[in-house]
């Protein structure tokens, strides 16, 4: 069919569209309004951080059955991480939260020096999460408490032999059947960051989408409908660990 | 037909002397099971009839030819409670039936005779509290209550008599129990019903139902000689249990004799009732449940000793408050009410089978 | 059928199928595969989902032909397992679960509320990409040698037990959650935000309203589905996890969660048929659905109930007997709700003028299926039969009647129904009428056999079963057969009719929905104009009013 013909019939579909004035480029064909536009595409996120919440709710059962039935594992379990490191993090993801509302306002205001350096912030502190993790798992690696690699429960069943948690807390020698379910600690702790994690590589890989966005101006126009989901989704990620940091680090100290 | 095709006629012969439309009824709760069926069948039917006698009726009263004008209706108020109501109100009906009867199937009565059963893939295999070991196969005497206690060694089975009506998952690390009473002699299908690998369609046993007297001789032709506390004791010893559940003042474990069924306190503070499932759990997780007062020393037996290994160790401490060998020589052999072992035997726990079989 | 029927077509010797509209706004492989357009991703799903339909379907009829004979003579058992299995994985996550919602779900939703498009067009066509991916993992699975953890993937059985490809068949179904999610999310999001001027709540059609449920249980129980698998891919790789009891674990919870989604998820397959039941037998009837408020109430309430009824699936594995209690009472209420529909569609017939197309067969067909599918499954939510008759066929046959009797005829009747809407051409009516009875013959003797197989204690999932159970599986193979038949012929008509059809028309049933007061097949964007809505659903004087008014509007 030729283009003149489409062009024909669609110029007939846009007459309903004319009375309410010209469109801003940024509005979808689809939507009425931006404001409409604004509406479902914010609904959407929030629709969509819901089944996240389902998401990370299956992990949480999973991890309170467990943490009720193997309650000593878990506890000693939990002394392996390092409160320091964690509370660190905490730190770092609730400053990118607000260098991430910062963007936010800055996209609302329409300036573009100044979301672009607040994005660089977020994304500055999302990395330096991601590292700290690192180095947290790498402890855990060294320390053979990755479950189902060579996983030792040395550190469990003899505290000593391993100073500098056993200094902090005098943790007693669990028994060896208790030992062994350290294991299930550490495998949920891993599901858990890890699945976090992976949230935040996702997010990462979105920030520098948005920054390279961003030098072009794309935010600042007074469309914000992408930062502010975005804004959501980081605030959401950024809850998760508030409750991981409190389920695996803290509810088991004294 | 015998000319067309003597295959066919072979298979049509087969089938109408081998066709089947309802399973036997032969345990005590068969026929309730069937009644409340029935009940649904019937009412089931009767909604059905109703769904296609208002379809066909108004297809036929309406049909265009008939009705070229439809007559607009909002709906009504009155019609609409009436079929919310009645459903419901039957659906009720049938929910407190069905859970009568749920709540008889899986609550033994005390005088049930327990058999053990362990699934595995891919077959079943029964322990008899005599020590008689069976695969694929399960005698039991007719009119005697009978218990089993279902565990599975690796997979998901589940342990279905359809002549029975009933039905109990065997699950890994758990014990389940069904019950049932046998109303007439036979040979009946037992099946694997929940899928378990490869031969999940090979896990197909026999459930023999015999008199009290044949079940006697069986009993006594198939006892390897031990019963399965003995072999239980064996156990206790080679495992090196007695080493601290010794009974001795000094004793570093908790004395095991009238343990079973009884209240524990644990060392958190917990009370517990030792019964098959704690002693199993205490077994192989023995850290989890520390008696008050003792130390967590005892190392656990997760993978030194088999399902049928736990089963024989908890049915040896259950029988450490009396002389399990009288009772034992009761479950093998002296069936007989008037036996001198079962006289010897304290009466909570002389084997319901006496009692039953008493004319 | 010559004097009964309201198919109103054009004059064909002048009606002409518009040039512009969305099958022809562009062409070549590209302005499809990166369309945004949700008509085109609902032919792209439509192309699709038949394609693993018909994979499903052939797994089917080999499962069949191995029982027609007791020993297991036409595969080994393992092979069969693996049939069953990809049979089940492909027809419950790539056929039933996508059927109605992602192609006529799709196709219809933003039509019917005046909208140009899904609130997310974009998303929309990711979650086909999804689909595809997870589709080509399945196929993938299926030539590597596939999986026989059957498809509710049991643990241990699926984390410890089997060296077949259950981690690829995980993540596809993990791929193929998130194109489900993402289908719902749309779903809600354009029916609370696009709704056209003066389409309120309880002006939308009933079909709406079905699929809004389902999207509620697509968006809230996928997720669980989704983290339970990653859960045993993670068992099976590092050998340590939750579910296993060898490893400290707990198999129940395995239980628990999968059937968190997966009992709704019959919910999310049956409640989009029931949408389309309500449109056909409406339109057919010429009268407004007896009781909107009640059948769209029904439909949230079922979705509200399906959550709370998951562990019906567990009586006998052991969770306490009080809990049983709870989920069977709650198993009765969710009964409710579809008795309710039933009887208000059979009412909607009443004083109707009624016809008997195609669509109206399959949704006849449905009816009384569904009825007796429903029926059967209050006998498996009785804690007391359930014992007996939970995991043998009775079970098979139930779900069969209403996944197969019901969903796939509805299905089915959705697509004759919307076909002349889609392609712009009517299919040929006697042949489907035909179909369509050939289908409901063979569905009966496929699967009623089955109830009293389950009856007398055949257990599902057996490669070999004891003699004798053969003459009644004898009996449903045979009907098999005729079944296969009954879906073949629609695949060729249909087919055939794309290009010989009769030229439809806008508005070929006379039927009231939006979608249909505008040009077949429609325009990318739907409506010429954005409509106002000023009359509820299913009001057939409006629509008599409008047809005068356009008439009269033509004479002068």
């Amino acid at each position: 069919m030729t283009d003149s013909a489409a062009v024909a019939n669609s110029a007939m579909a846009e007459t309903g569209n004319s009375h309410h004035g010209e469109h801003p480029p940024y509005q979808r064909h689809h939507f009425e309004t931006v404001d409409q536009q604004f509406d479902a595409t914010n609904f959407a996120m929030w629709l969509f951080l819901l089944t996240e919440v389902m998401f990370f709710g299956g992990l949480f059962t999973a991890y309170l059955i467990m943490r009720n039935w193997y309650y000593q594992a878990f506890v000693a379990g939990s002394h392996q991480l390092s409160i320091v490191w964690g509370t660190a993090n905490t730190a770092v993801l609730i400053a990118s939260s607000f260098t991430m509302a910062m963007s936010v306002w800055s996209a609302e205001m329409r300036r573009k020096k100044s979301l672009l350096v607040y994005l660089c912030l977020t994304l500055v502190f999302g990395l330096v999460f991601l590292g700290i993790k690192g180095i947290e798992w790498h402890e855990k690696w060294e320390k053979h408490h990755v479950p189902g690699v060579h996983f030792s429960v040395e550190s469990f069943v003899n505290p000593q032999s391993d100073p500098a948690v056993y200094n902090e807390y005098h943790d007693a020698p669990l028994a060896p059947d208790m030992a062994q379910k350290t294991e299930e600690y550490f495998f949920l702790y891993f599901a858990m960051t890890g699945m976090h994690a992976l949230h935040m590589v996702i997010g990462i890989g979105i920030l520098v989408f948005m920054i390279f966005r961003a030098r072009s101006g794309a935010f600042t126009n007074g469309h914000v409908t992408f930062v502010e989901n975005f804004g959501l989704y980081w605030h959401f990620v950024d809850i998760i660990w508030i409750y991981l940091f409190a389920l695996l680090y803290l509810i088991s100290r004294h | 037909m015998d000319h067309i095709s003597p295959v066919l006629w072979q298979f049509l012969q087969k089938w109408l002397t081998h066709f089947p439309l309802f399973p036997p009824e032969a345990s005590k709760i068969a026929p309730q099971v069937d009644a409340l069926f029935y009940f649904m069948v019937l009412v089931s039917l009767i909604g059905l009839t109703i769904v296609i006698l208002l379809i066909v009726g108004f297809s036929i009263l309406y049909s265009q030819k008939r009705h070229p004008q439809a007559v607009q209706i909002e709906g009504s108020t009155l019609l609409e409670a009436t079929w919310t109501i009645i459903p419901l109100g039957l659906f009720l009906v049938m929910f407190v039936w069905g859970a009568l009867i749920y709540f008889r199937v899986y609550t033994p009565p005390a005088n049930a005779m327990n058999i053990y059963v362990v699934g595995k893939q891919w077959m079943w295999k029964v322990e008899h509290p005599g020590g008689q070991h069976e695969i694929d196969m399960l005698h039991i005497p007719v009119g005697q209550p009978i218990q089993l206690t279902l565990i599975s060694q690796d997979v998901f089975h589940s342990f279905s008599i359809p002549a029975f009506r009933v039905k109990r998952e065997a699950i890994p690390g758990r014990y389940n129990t069904v019950w049932f009473e046998a109303t007439r002699t036979g040979t009946f299908h037992f099946f694997c019903t929940q899928y378990c690998g490869t031969d999940h369609s090979k896990m197909i046993g026999e459930v023999v139902v015999m008199t009290p007297d044949d079940y006697k001789k069986w009993l006594a032709g198939s006892t390897s000689g031990d019963s399965l506390a003995q072999n239980g004791e064996r156990l206790f010893a080679s495992l090196s249990c007695n080493a601290c559940h010794n009974a001795r003042p000094d004793a570093r474990g908790p004395n095991l004799a009238n343990v079973y069924n009884a209240r524990l306190t644990l060392s958190d503070g917990q009370t517990v009732t030792a019964d098959d499932a704690y002693l199993r759990q205490a077994i192989l997780n023995p850290s989890q449940h520390i008696t008050q007062g003792y130390a967590p020393i005892m190392p656990t037996y997760q993978g030194q000793v088999s399902e049928e290994g736990v089963i024989a160790l908890i049915e040896y401490i259950k029988h450490l408050d009396s002389d399990y060998r009288i009772q034992q020589t009761l479950n093998t052999t002296e069936l007989l009410p008037d036996s001198e072992g079962g006289k010897s035997a304290p009466a909570s726990l002389a084997p319901a089978a006496q009692k039953e079989t008493k004319p | 059928m010559s004097a009964a029927t309201i198919i109103s077509l054009p004059d064909q010797s002048t009606a002409r199928i518009p040039k512009v509209n969305f099958l022809t706004k562009e062409n070549g492989l590209l302005s499809w595969l990166l369309t945004t357009d949700h008509k085109r991703i609902a032919t792209l799903y439509l192309i699709s989902i038949t394609f693993f339909f018909f994979i499903g379907g052939a797994l089917a009829g080999l499962i069949r032909l191995e029982l027609l004979t007791p020993q297991t003579t036409l595969m080994a058992a393992d092979t069969y397992n693996k049939v069953f299995t990809m049979h089940g994985v492909i027809m419950v996550f790539f056929f039933l679960v996508p059927s109605v919602p992602a192609t006529i779900g799709n196709f219809l939703i933003p039509m019917m509320i005046g909208a140009k498009d899904l609130a997310l067009p974009r998303i929309n066509l990711l979650s086909w990409y999804l689909y595809m991916i997870a589709g080509c993992m399945a196929i993938y699975t299926m030539a590597a040698g596939g999986v026989d953890t059957g498809w509710t993937f049991t643990t241990p059985l699926s984390t410890h037990y089997l060296n077949t490809h259950v981690i690829s068949t995980g993540l596809a179904i993990f791929v193929a959650g998130f194109s489900s999610i993402f289908t719902g999310l749309n779903f809600i999001v354009t029916i609370h935000k696009m709704r056209a001027p003066g389409m309120t709540w309880f002006r939308l059609p009933l079909f709406v309203w079905s699929n809004y449920a389902a999207s509620i249980l697509m968006v809230l129980g996928t997720p669980v589905l989704a983290i339970t698998l990653v859960l045993v891919v993670l068992e099976r790789t590092m050998h340590i996890g939750v579910f296993d009891p060898t490893y400290g674990g707990d198999p129940i919870l395995f239980q628990h969660l999968f059937w968190f989604y997966s009992h709704p998820a019959v919910y999310i397959m049956i409640l989009p048929g029931m949408g389309v039941i309500s449109e056909v037998v409406s339109t057919f009837s010429r009268k407004r659905v007896f009781g909107y408020t009640a059948v769209a109430f029904s439909s949230v309430a079922i979705a509200i109930f399906g959550f709370f009824v998951w562990a019906h699936h567990m009586f006998i594995m052991g969770i306490s007997n009080y809990a049983a209690l709870v989920f069977s009472l709650l198993t009765m209420l969710v009964a409710v709700p579809s008795a309710i529909k039933i009887f208000n569609w059979a009412f909607t017939l009443y004083k109707g003028s009624i016809t008997f197309e195609t669509p109206m067969l399959y949704a006849f067909g449905f009816m009384g299926l569904f009825t007796i599918g429903g029926l059967t499954g209050v006998f498996l939510g009785t804690t007391g039969t359930d014992i007996h008759l939970t995991e043998t066929y009775f079970v098979v046959a139930h779900f069969h009647f209403v996944m197969v009797g019901g969903m796939l005829m509805a299905f089915l009747s959705g697509i004759h129904f919307w076909w002349p809407k889609w392609t712009g051409r009517m299919y040929p009516e006697k042949i489907s009428q035909l179909a369509a009875v050939v289908t409901y013959i063979g569905f009966n003797f496929t699967f009623f056999p089955q109830f009293i197989l389950g009856m007398l204690g055949m257990p599902r999932r057996y490669a070999a079963y004891p003699p004798e159970f053969q003459a009644l599986n004898v009996f449903s193979t045979a009907g098999a057969t005729i079944l296969g038949v009954g879906y073949l012929l629609p695949m060729l008509y249909l087919t055939w009719s794309l290009k010989y059809g009769e030229i439809a028309g806008d508005n070929p049933w006379q039927a009231t929905g939006l979608e249909w007061q505008t040009q077949s097949p429609p325009l990318t964007e739907n409506f010429a104009e954005i409509p106002i809505v000023d009359h509820e659903a299913y009001d057939y004087e409006w629509l008599e009013k409008q047809t005068a008014a356009r008439q009269q509007q033509e004479v002068a």
